[in-house]
Protein backbone atom coordinates (compact mmCIF):
# COMPACT_ATOMS: atom_id res chain seq x y z
CA UNK A 1 0.00 0.00 0.00
CA UNK A 2 1.62 3.25 -0.95
CA UNK A 3 0.46 6.93 0.71
CA UNK A 4 0.47 10.10 -1.13
CA UNK A 5 4.03 10.67 0.36
CA UNK A 6 4.91 8.01 -1.94
CA UNK A 7 3.94 9.90 -4.86
CA UNK A 8 6.55 10.25 -6.99
CA UNK A 9 7.75 10.64 -11.46
CA UNK A 10 7.88 6.56 -12.22
CA UNK A 11 5.69 5.57 -9.38
CA UNK A 12 3.47 2.51 -10.94
CA UNK A 13 0.19 2.30 -9.26
CA UNK A 14 -3.23 0.37 -9.75
CA UNK A 15 -6.26 2.52 -10.33
CA UNK A 16 -9.39 1.29 -11.40
CA UNK A 17 -8.07 -2.43 -11.97
CA UNK A 18 -5.50 -0.87 -14.49
CA UNK A 19 -1.73 -0.06 -13.89
CA UNK A 20 -0.95 3.44 -14.06
CA UNK A 21 2.34 5.40 -14.38
CA UNK A 22 3.03 8.16 -12.62
CA UNK A 23 4.25 10.84 -15.39
CA UNK A 24 4.28 14.20 -13.43
CA UNK A 25 3.57 15.00 -9.80
CA UNK A 26 3.54 18.47 -7.84
CA UNK A 27 2.90 18.93 -4.50
CA UNK A 28 0.61 21.73 -3.46
CA UNK A 29 -0.23 23.40 -0.22
CA UNK A 30 -1.80 26.75 -0.62
CA UNK A 31 -2.36 29.27 2.43
CA UNK A 32 -1.49 27.00 4.85
CA UNK A 33 -4.27 24.84 3.49
CA UNK A 34 -4.49 20.86 3.35
CA UNK A 35 -1.98 19.76 0.99
CA UNK A 36 -2.55 18.51 -2.44
CA UNK A 37 -0.99 16.00 -4.70
CA UNK A 38 -1.25 16.94 -8.31
CA UNK A 39 -0.40 13.98 -10.58
CA UNK A 40 -0.46 13.25 -14.29
CA UNK A 41 -0.71 9.43 -14.91
CA UNK A 42 -0.36 6.94 -17.76
CA UNK A 43 -2.56 3.91 -18.43
CA UNK A 44 0.28 1.26 -18.98
CA UNK A 45 -2.42 -0.98 -21.13
CA UNK A 46 -4.05 1.55 -23.29
CA UNK A 47 -1.63 4.98 -23.03
CA UNK A 48 -4.42 6.96 -22.09
CA UNK A 49 -3.29 9.79 -19.60
CA UNK A 50 -5.00 11.01 -16.81
CA UNK A 51 -5.27 14.02 -14.08
CA UNK A 52 -5.81 13.74 -10.70
CA UNK A 53 -5.65 15.03 -7.40
CA UNK A 54 -5.15 13.66 -4.61
CA UNK A 55 -5.20 14.72 -0.52
CA UNK A 56 -3.64 13.50 2.56
CA UNK A 57 -4.42 10.21 3.93
CA UNK A 58 -5.58 8.59 0.82
CA UNK A 59 -4.05 5.46 -0.35
CA UNK A 60 -3.47 3.44 -3.33
CA UNK A 61 -2.50 -0.47 -4.44
CA UNK A 62 0.77 -0.56 -5.57
CA UNK A 63 0.55 -1.87 -9.59
CA UNK A 64 1.31 -5.86 -9.12
CA UNK A 65 4.06 -5.67 -12.09
CA UNK A 66 6.51 -8.38 -13.25
CA UNK A 67 9.02 -8.47 -15.73
CA UNK A 68 10.08 -12.23 -16.43
CA UNK A 69 12.28 -14.03 -19.20
CA UNK A 70 10.43 -15.65 -21.48
CA UNK A 71 11.04 -17.51 -24.92
CA UNK A 72 8.20 -16.62 -28.12
CA UNK A 73 6.62 -20.09 -28.76
CA UNK A 74 4.15 -18.90 -32.12
CA UNK A 75 1.28 -16.84 -33.21
CA UNK A 76 -2.08 -17.88 -33.99
CA UNK A 77 -4.30 -14.70 -35.02
CA UNK A 78 -3.50 -12.05 -33.48
CA UNK A 79 -2.49 -13.98 -30.24
CA UNK A 80 1.06 -14.61 -29.24
CA UNK A 81 2.40 -17.20 -27.04
CA UNK A 82 5.28 -17.07 -24.51
CA UNK A 83 6.59 -19.37 -22.29
CA UNK A 84 8.61 -19.42 -18.90
CA UNK A 85 11.24 -21.87 -19.54
CA UNK A 86 11.64 -22.53 -16.00
CA UNK A 87 8.20 -22.99 -14.89
CA UNK A 88 6.67 -23.62 -18.62
CA UNK A 89 4.04 -21.49 -17.45
CA UNK A 90 2.52 -19.57 -20.81
CA UNK A 91 1.29 -16.30 -21.25
CA UNK A 92 -0.97 -15.40 -24.69
CA UNK A 93 0.10 -11.04 -25.76
CA UNK A 94 -2.53 -9.25 -27.56
CA UNK A 95 -1.16 -7.75 -31.02
CA UNK A 96 -2.02 -4.40 -29.87
CA UNK A 97 0.14 -4.38 -26.04
CA UNK A 98 2.84 -6.22 -28.43
CA UNK A 99 3.78 -2.60 -30.25
CA UNK A 100 6.41 -2.51 -32.82
CA UNK A 101 7.84 -5.97 -31.41
CA UNK A 102 6.03 -8.14 -33.32
CA UNK A 103 8.55 -7.15 -36.36
CA UNK A 104 11.61 -8.40 -34.14
CA UNK A 105 10.09 -11.49 -32.88
CA UNK A 106 11.17 -14.80 -34.09
CA UNK A 107 10.28 -18.43 -32.62
CA UNK A 108 12.30 -19.18 -30.21
CA UNK A 109 13.78 -15.17 -29.07
CA UNK A 110 13.88 -14.66 -25.41
CA UNK A 111 12.49 -11.56 -24.25
CA UNK A 112 11.31 -10.26 -21.28
CA UNK A 113 7.85 -10.32 -20.72
CA UNK A 114 5.64 -7.59 -18.45
CA UNK A 115 3.03 -9.24 -16.50
CA UNK A 116 0.44 -6.89 -14.64
CA UNK A 117 -1.02 -10.01 -12.28
CA UNK A 118 -1.30 -12.84 -14.82
CA UNK A 119 -2.16 -10.80 -17.70
CA UNK A 120 1.00 -10.14 -20.54
CA UNK A 121 0.77 -6.11 -21.10
CA UNK A 122 4.07 -5.74 -23.09
CA UNK A 123 7.14 -6.80 -24.16
CA UNK A 124 11.05 -5.70 -23.95
CA UNK A 125 13.27 -6.47 -26.64
CA UNK A 126 16.90 -6.96 -26.19
CA UNK A 127 18.38 -3.74 -27.99
CA UNK A 128 19.60 -5.97 -30.66
CA UNK A 129 17.89 -8.74 -33.15
CA UNK A 130 19.88 -10.50 -36.19
CA UNK A 131 16.99 -11.44 -38.46
CA UNK A 132 17.71 -13.09 -42.14
CA UNK A 133 16.72 -10.49 -45.28
CA UNK A 134 14.20 -12.72 -47.98
CA UNK A 135 13.70 -10.60 -50.46
CA UNK A 136 15.84 -7.20 -51.78
CA UNK A 137 16.33 -6.48 -55.43
CA UNK A 138 19.85 -7.39 -56.22
CA UNK A 139 22.81 -5.03 -56.05
CA UNK A 140 23.35 -3.84 -60.23
CA UNK A 141 26.69 -3.31 -61.07
CA UNK A 142 27.13 0.09 -62.27
CA UNK A 143 24.08 1.25 -60.97
CA UNK A 144 24.26 5.20 -61.48
CA UNK A 145 21.02 6.08 -59.60
CA UNK A 146 23.24 7.26 -56.69
CA UNK A 147 20.30 5.23 -54.02
CA UNK A 148 22.69 4.49 -50.89
CA UNK A 149 19.72 2.16 -49.46
CA UNK A 150 17.06 -0.19 -51.07
CA UNK A 151 14.19 -1.96 -49.65
CA UNK A 152 14.83 -5.48 -47.83
CA UNK A 153 11.98 -8.00 -45.99
CA UNK A 154 13.04 -9.83 -43.50
CA UNK A 155 12.10 -13.39 -42.10
CA UNK A 156 9.44 -11.44 -39.68
CA UNK A 157 7.59 -9.40 -42.28
CA UNK A 158 8.80 -6.24 -41.32
CA UNK A 159 10.64 -3.99 -44.55
CA UNK A 160 12.99 -1.87 -43.63
CA UNK A 161 15.82 0.41 -46.01
CA UNK A 162 19.38 -1.31 -45.89
CA UNK A 163 22.58 -0.21 -47.97
CA UNK A 164 22.32 -1.40 -51.66
CA UNK A 165 25.35 -4.32 -50.95
CA UNK A 166 23.20 -6.48 -48.83
CA UNK A 167 22.48 -9.79 -50.19
CA UNK A 168 18.93 -12.20 -50.18
CA UNK A 169 19.39 -15.32 -47.74
CA UNK A 170 22.14 -12.71 -45.58
CA UNK A 171 21.62 -12.20 -42.02
CA UNK A 172 21.69 -8.45 -40.98
CA UNK A 173 21.44 -6.61 -37.26
CA UNK A 174 18.41 -4.28 -36.14
CA UNK A 175 18.48 -1.42 -33.70
CA UNK A 176 14.93 -2.35 -31.72
CA UNK A 177 14.94 0.96 -30.27
CA UNK A 178 15.08 2.50 -33.94
CA UNK A 179 13.98 -0.15 -35.92
CA UNK A 180 16.72 0.49 -38.16
CA UNK A 181 19.71 -1.48 -39.84
CA UNK A 182 22.54 -1.69 -37.93
CA UNK A 183 25.52 -3.88 -39.14
CA UNK A 184 25.65 -6.80 -41.42
CA UNK A 185 26.44 -10.43 -39.46
CA UNK A 186 29.71 -11.89 -40.69
CA UNK A 187 30.22 -15.35 -41.43
CA UNK B 1 31.71 28.36 -15.05
CA UNK B 2 29.84 28.36 -12.21
CA UNK B 3 26.35 25.94 -12.26
CA UNK B 4 22.84 27.69 -12.03
CA UNK B 5 22.83 26.15 -8.58
CA UNK B 6 26.44 27.98 -7.77
CA UNK B 7 25.26 31.28 -8.64
CA UNK B 8 22.24 31.06 -6.76
CA UNK B 9 24.55 29.79 -3.94
CA UNK B 10 25.85 33.39 -3.68
CA UNK B 11 22.60 35.18 -4.23
CA UNK B 12 21.41 33.73 -1.33
CA UNK B 13 23.89 35.41 0.66
CA UNK B 14 23.16 38.74 -0.85
CA UNK B 15 19.64 38.42 -0.01
CA UNK B 16 20.13 37.22 3.36
CA UNK B 17 22.81 40.41 4.01
CA UNK B 18 20.69 42.44 2.79
CA UNK B 19 17.25 41.80 4.55
CA UNK B 20 19.16 41.60 7.43
CA UNK B 21 19.66 45.76 6.65
CA UNK B 22 16.62 46.30 5.69
CA UNK B 23 15.43 46.11 9.25
CA UNK B 24 18.17 46.94 11.28
CA UNK B 25 18.26 50.16 8.99
CA UNK B 26 14.32 50.53 10.34
CA UNK B 27 15.27 49.87 13.66
CA UNK B 28 13.87 45.95 14.18
CA UNK B 29 15.82 44.25 16.65
CA UNK B 30 17.04 40.77 15.46
CA UNK B 31 16.47 37.94 17.77
CA UNK B 32 16.83 34.16 18.16
CA UNK B 33 14.58 32.38 19.92
CA UNK B 34 14.20 28.54 20.71
CA UNK B 35 14.13 26.12 17.68
CA UNK B 36 12.66 22.86 19.80
CA UNK B 37 9.69 23.94 22.10
CA UNK B 38 6.90 22.09 24.13
CA UNK B 39 4.11 23.00 21.59
CA UNK B 40 3.84 25.04 18.43
CA UNK B 41 0.85 27.50 17.23
CA UNK B 42 -1.42 24.98 16.45
CA UNK B 43 -2.88 24.54 12.54
CA UNK B 44 -5.31 21.71 11.54
CA UNK B 45 -2.83 21.68 8.10
CA UNK B 46 1.02 22.10 9.77
CA UNK B 47 2.49 19.06 11.05
CA UNK B 48 5.48 19.81 13.46
CA UNK B 49 8.41 17.00 13.98
CA UNK B 50 9.01 15.60 16.92
CA UNK B 51 12.59 16.29 18.44
CA UNK B 52 13.51 13.94 21.94
CA UNK B 53 9.80 14.95 23.54
CA UNK B 54 9.98 18.33 22.34
CA UNK B 55 8.39 19.85 18.56
CA UNK B 56 11.00 21.56 16.56
CA UNK B 57 9.59 24.72 15.24
CA UNK B 58 6.97 25.23 12.41
CA UNK B 59 7.50 28.72 12.50
CA UNK B 60 8.91 30.85 15.82
CA UNK B 61 5.79 32.70 16.00
CA UNK B 62 4.99 31.60 19.51
CA UNK B 63 8.16 32.99 21.00
CA UNK B 64 8.12 35.76 18.57
CA UNK B 65 4.86 36.61 20.16
CA UNK B 66 6.16 35.75 23.93
CA UNK B 67 8.83 38.64 22.99
CA UNK B 68 6.08 41.33 22.20
CA UNK B 69 4.41 40.80 24.85
CA UNK B 70 7.37 41.48 27.24
CA UNK B 71 7.36 44.88 25.38
CA UNK B 72 10.02 44.13 22.20
CA UNK B 73 8.02 46.60 19.64
CA UNK B 74 10.00 45.57 16.59
CA UNK B 75 11.20 42.32 16.02
CA UNK B 76 12.83 40.08 13.19
CA UNK B 77 14.06 37.05 13.00
CA UNK B 78 15.89 34.54 10.51
CA UNK B 79 15.91 30.76 11.18
CA UNK B 80 15.18 27.46 9.70
CA UNK B 81 11.82 25.82 10.75
CA UNK B 82 10.44 22.49 9.91
CA UNK B 83 7.54 20.93 8.79
CA UNK B 84 7.18 17.36 8.33
CA UNK B 85 5.69 15.83 4.91
CA UNK B 86 6.43 18.73 2.77
CA UNK B 87 8.46 18.21 -0.10
CA UNK B 88 7.64 19.36 -3.49
CA UNK B 89 8.67 21.77 -6.38
CA UNK B 90 8.45 24.87 -3.69
CA UNK B 91 8.67 22.98 -0.72
CA UNK B 92 11.40 21.10 1.83
CA UNK B 93 10.96 19.94 5.12
CA UNK B 94 13.64 21.58 6.24
CA UNK B 95 13.08 25.77 5.08
CA UNK B 96 14.14 29.43 6.01
CA UNK B 97 11.95 31.72 6.94
CA UNK B 98 12.07 35.60 7.82
CA UNK B 99 9.36 36.93 10.38
CA UNK B 100 8.83 39.92 11.64
CA UNK B 101 6.31 41.96 14.05
CA UNK B 102 5.13 45.08 14.86
CA UNK B 103 3.73 46.71 17.83
CA UNK B 104 0.49 48.99 17.26
CA UNK B 105 0.23 48.36 13.84
CA UNK B 106 -2.06 45.80 11.53
CA UNK B 107 -1.88 44.05 8.22
CA UNK B 108 -1.85 47.31 5.82
CA UNK B 109 1.67 48.76 8.16
CA UNK B 110 2.97 45.02 6.77
CA UNK B 111 1.96 44.99 2.99
CA UNK B 112 3.85 48.29 3.21
CA UNK B 113 7.09 46.84 4.59
CA UNK B 114 6.75 43.80 1.88
CA UNK B 115 6.64 45.86 -0.80
CA UNK B 116 9.38 48.16 0.61
CA UNK B 117 11.55 45.11 1.22
CA UNK B 118 11.52 43.44 -1.69
CA UNK B 119 12.58 46.44 -3.93
CA UNK B 120 15.17 47.01 -1.44
CA UNK B 121 16.23 43.12 -1.96
CA UNK B 122 16.16 43.17 -5.55
CA UNK B 123 18.46 46.60 -5.87
CA UNK B 124 20.91 44.73 -3.63
CA UNK B 125 20.70 41.51 -6.16
CA UNK B 126 20.84 44.18 -9.23
CA UNK B 127 24.29 46.10 -7.90
CA UNK B 128 25.71 42.64 -7.06
CA UNK B 129 25.52 41.64 -10.74
CA UNK B 130 23.18 40.32 -13.57
CA UNK B 131 19.96 38.94 -12.46
CA UNK B 132 19.35 35.45 -13.72
CA UNK B 133 15.93 35.06 -14.99
CA UNK B 134 14.46 31.79 -15.89
CA UNK B 135 10.80 32.87 -15.55
CA UNK B 136 8.64 33.13 -18.47
CA UNK B 137 7.72 35.77 -17.35
CA UNK B 138 9.01 38.26 -15.75
CA UNK B 139 8.12 39.73 -12.59
CA UNK B 140 7.98 43.74 -12.18
CA UNK B 141 8.79 44.95 -8.73
CA UNK B 142 7.99 48.13 -9.33
CA UNK B 143 4.92 48.99 -10.99
CA UNK B 144 1.76 49.18 -7.84
CA UNK B 145 0.96 46.31 -6.12
CA UNK B 146 -2.55 45.00 -6.84
CA UNK B 147 -4.62 44.03 -3.41
CA UNK B 148 -7.46 41.81 -4.23
CA UNK B 149 -9.96 40.36 -1.67
CA UNK B 150 -10.20 36.49 -1.39
CA UNK B 151 -13.80 37.10 -2.22
CA UNK B 152 -12.88 39.52 -5.34
CA UNK B 153 -10.86 36.77 -6.46
CA UNK B 154 -12.77 33.97 -6.40
CA UNK B 155 -15.88 36.08 -8.01
CA UNK B 156 -13.26 37.31 -10.53
CA UNK B 157 -11.15 33.85 -11.21
CA UNK B 158 -13.54 30.74 -10.32
CA UNK B 159 -17.11 32.53 -10.43
CA UNK B 160 -17.61 31.38 -7.66
CA UNK B 161 -17.51 32.47 -3.83
CA UNK B 162 -15.05 31.53 -1.05
CA UNK B 163 -17.55 30.36 1.49
CA UNK B 164 -19.02 27.69 -1.39
CA UNK B 165 -15.91 26.47 -2.00
CA UNK B 166 -15.35 25.68 1.39
CA UNK B 167 -18.30 23.91 1.80
CA UNK B 168 -18.19 21.73 -0.95
CA UNK B 169 -14.16 20.69 0.05
CA UNK B 170 -12.72 22.61 -2.94
CA UNK B 171 -11.26 25.62 -1.89
CA UNK B 172 -7.97 24.71 -1.84
CA UNK B 173 -8.10 22.97 -5.16
CA UNK B 174 -10.09 26.57 -6.69
CA UNK B 175 -7.17 28.17 -4.94
CA UNK B 176 -4.23 25.92 -6.90
CA UNK B 177 -6.23 25.62 -9.96
CA UNK B 178 -7.91 28.76 -10.60
CA UNK B 179 -6.73 31.48 -8.64
CA UNK B 180 -2.98 31.03 -8.33
CA UNK B 181 -2.44 31.09 -12.08
CA UNK B 182 -4.41 34.23 -12.56
CA UNK B 183 -2.61 36.07 -10.20
CA UNK B 184 1.04 34.53 -11.83
CA UNK B 185 -0.50 36.17 -15.36
CA UNK B 186 -0.53 39.54 -13.64
CA UNK B 187 3.07 40.22 -14.18
CA UNK B 188 3.44 42.21 -10.73
CA UNK B 189 3.40 40.71 -6.90
CA UNK B 190 0.05 40.79 -6.17
CA UNK B 191 -1.72 40.71 -2.22
CA UNK B 192 -4.83 38.38 -1.64
CA UNK B 193 -6.18 39.77 1.60
CA UNK B 194 -8.97 38.85 3.90
CA UNK B 195 -9.07 35.15 4.44
CA UNK B 196 -12.00 33.58 5.19
CA UNK B 197 -13.00 33.87 9.21
CA UNK B 198 -12.09 29.79 9.45
CA UNK B 199 -8.75 29.74 7.12
CA UNK B 200 -7.17 32.17 9.84
CA UNK B 201 -5.75 30.41 12.93
CA UNK B 202 -3.74 33.31 14.71
CA UNK B 203 -5.39 36.26 12.56
CA UNK B 204 -7.88 38.88 14.09
CA UNK B 205 -11.51 39.18 12.40
CA UNK B 206 -12.24 42.48 10.34
CA UNK B 207 -13.72 44.82 12.90
CA UNK B 208 -16.62 45.97 10.35
CA UNK B 209 -16.95 42.34 8.79
CA UNK B 210 -16.41 39.00 11.52
CA UNK B 211 -16.39 37.03 8.43
CA UNK B 212 -13.29 37.65 7.23
CA UNK B 213 -9.85 37.70 8.73
CA UNK B 214 -7.06 40.93 8.71
CA UNK B 215 -5.06 38.20 6.68
CA UNK B 216 -2.97 38.43 3.79
CA UNK B 217 -1.04 36.55 1.36
CA UNK B 218 1.76 38.16 -0.72
CA UNK B 219 2.20 36.25 -4.49
CA UNK B 220 5.09 37.07 -7.18
CA UNK B 221 6.13 35.39 -9.87
CA UNK B 222 3.53 32.71 -9.46
CA UNK B 223 5.18 31.47 -5.92
CA UNK B 224 3.48 32.31 -2.68
CA UNK B 225 5.52 33.99 -1.05
CA UNK B 226 3.95 35.54 2.35
CA UNK B 227 1.67 35.38 4.91
CA UNK B 228 0.99 38.12 7.33
CA UNK B 229 -1.91 39.10 9.26
CA UNK B 230 -3.05 41.59 12.39
CA UNK B 231 -2.74 39.47 15.65
CA UNK B 232 -5.59 37.97 17.55
CA UNK B 233 -5.10 39.32 20.95
CA UNK B 234 -7.78 37.61 22.76
CA UNK B 235 -6.42 34.23 24.75
CA UNK B 236 -10.24 32.48 25.41
CA UNK B 237 -10.70 32.89 21.59
CA UNK B 238 -7.19 32.00 20.69
CA UNK B 239 -7.71 28.79 23.00
CA UNK B 240 -11.03 28.10 21.37
CA UNK B 241 -9.30 28.60 17.66
CA UNK B 242 -6.74 25.83 19.06
CA UNK B 243 -8.67 23.78 19.96
CA UNK B 244 -11.05 23.70 16.82
CA UNK B 245 -8.28 22.69 14.81
CA UNK B 246 -7.56 19.65 16.92
CA UNK B 247 -11.17 18.60 16.77
CA UNK B 248 -10.41 18.58 13.07
CA UNK B 249 -7.71 16.69 13.24
CA UNK B 250 -8.79 14.22 14.92
CA UNK B 251 -11.36 13.85 12.54
CA UNK B 252 -9.26 13.35 10.32
CA UNK B 253 -7.37 10.77 12.25
CA UNK B 254 -4.47 12.87 13.34
CA UNK B 255 -2.87 12.88 17.17
CA UNK B 256 -4.08 16.03 19.27
CA UNK B 257 -1.20 18.13 19.91
CA UNK B 258 -0.33 20.09 23.02
CA UNK B 259 -1.33 23.54 23.25
CA UNK B 260 1.22 26.10 23.99
CA UNK B 261 0.73 27.19 27.50
CA UNK B 262 2.79 29.98 28.73
CA UNK B 263 1.70 31.95 25.05
CA UNK B 264 -2.37 31.57 25.86
CA UNK B 265 -1.02 33.20 29.76
CA UNK B 266 0.54 35.55 28.24
CA UNK B 267 -1.30 36.66 25.42
CA UNK B 268 -3.75 38.57 27.57
CA UNK B 269 -0.61 41.34 28.05
CA UNK B 270 0.36 41.46 24.01
CA UNK B 271 -0.07 45.08 22.41
CA UNK B 272 -2.26 44.93 19.25
CA UNK B 273 0.10 43.89 16.71
CA UNK B 274 0.92 42.55 13.72
CA UNK B 275 3.32 39.75 12.28
CA UNK B 276 4.43 38.20 8.96
CA UNK B 277 6.17 34.60 7.43
CA UNK B 278 8.37 34.94 4.85
CA UNK B 279 9.66 31.87 2.98
CA UNK B 280 13.53 33.06 2.29
CA UNK B 281 13.64 29.95 -0.25
CA UNK B 282 11.32 31.05 -2.06
CA UNK B 283 12.20 34.53 -2.54
CA UNK B 284 15.23 33.59 -3.61
CA UNK B 285 13.71 31.23 -5.64
CA UNK B 286 11.66 34.74 -7.10
CA UNK B 287 14.92 36.52 -7.41
CA UNK B 288 17.09 33.84 -9.52
CA UNK B 289 14.05 32.96 -11.56
CA UNK B 290 14.88 28.95 -10.21
CA UNK B 291 11.58 26.97 -11.02
CA UNK B 292 12.70 24.59 -8.24
CA UNK B 293 13.31 24.82 -4.64
CA UNK B 294 16.07 22.66 -5.02
CA UNK B 295 18.06 25.24 -7.17
CA UNK B 296 18.01 27.42 -3.97
CA UNK B 297 19.52 25.03 -1.15
CA UNK B 298 23.05 23.58 -0.46
CA UNK B 299 20.95 20.29 -0.57
CA UNK B 300 18.16 18.88 -0.67
CA UNK B 301 17.07 16.13 1.88
CA UNK B 302 17.66 13.33 -0.97
CA UNK B 303 21.02 14.53 -1.57
CA UNK B 304 21.64 13.92 2.37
Amino acid sequence: MYTVADLKKGLKITLDGDPYLVIAFDFTKPGKGQALYRTKMRNMINGTILDRTYRSGETFEPANLEERQMEYLYKEGTHYTFMDQQTYEQVVMEEEAMGDAKNYLLENLKVDVMLFGEKAIGVALPNFVNLRVVQTDPWAKGDTSGNDSKPATLETGYVLRVPPFIEEGELITIDTRTGEYSTRVKG
Amino acid sequence: MPSFRDHNLRRRAIIIHSIREFFVSRGFLEVETPQRIPANALEEHIEPLRSDGLFLHTSPEVCMKRLLCRGHGRIFQICRCWRGNERGARHVPEFTMLEWYRADSDYLDLMRDCEELLRWVFAACQENGQLFSRQERETDLNRPWPRITVQEAFRRFALSDPLTCIENGLYEEILVSRIEPALAELGVPVILMDYPAEMAALARLKPDDPTVAERFELYAGGLELANGFSELTDPAEQRARFEEANRRRSQAGLAPLPLPAPFLDELAAMPPAAGIALGVDRLVMLLCGAKRIDDVVAFTPEEL
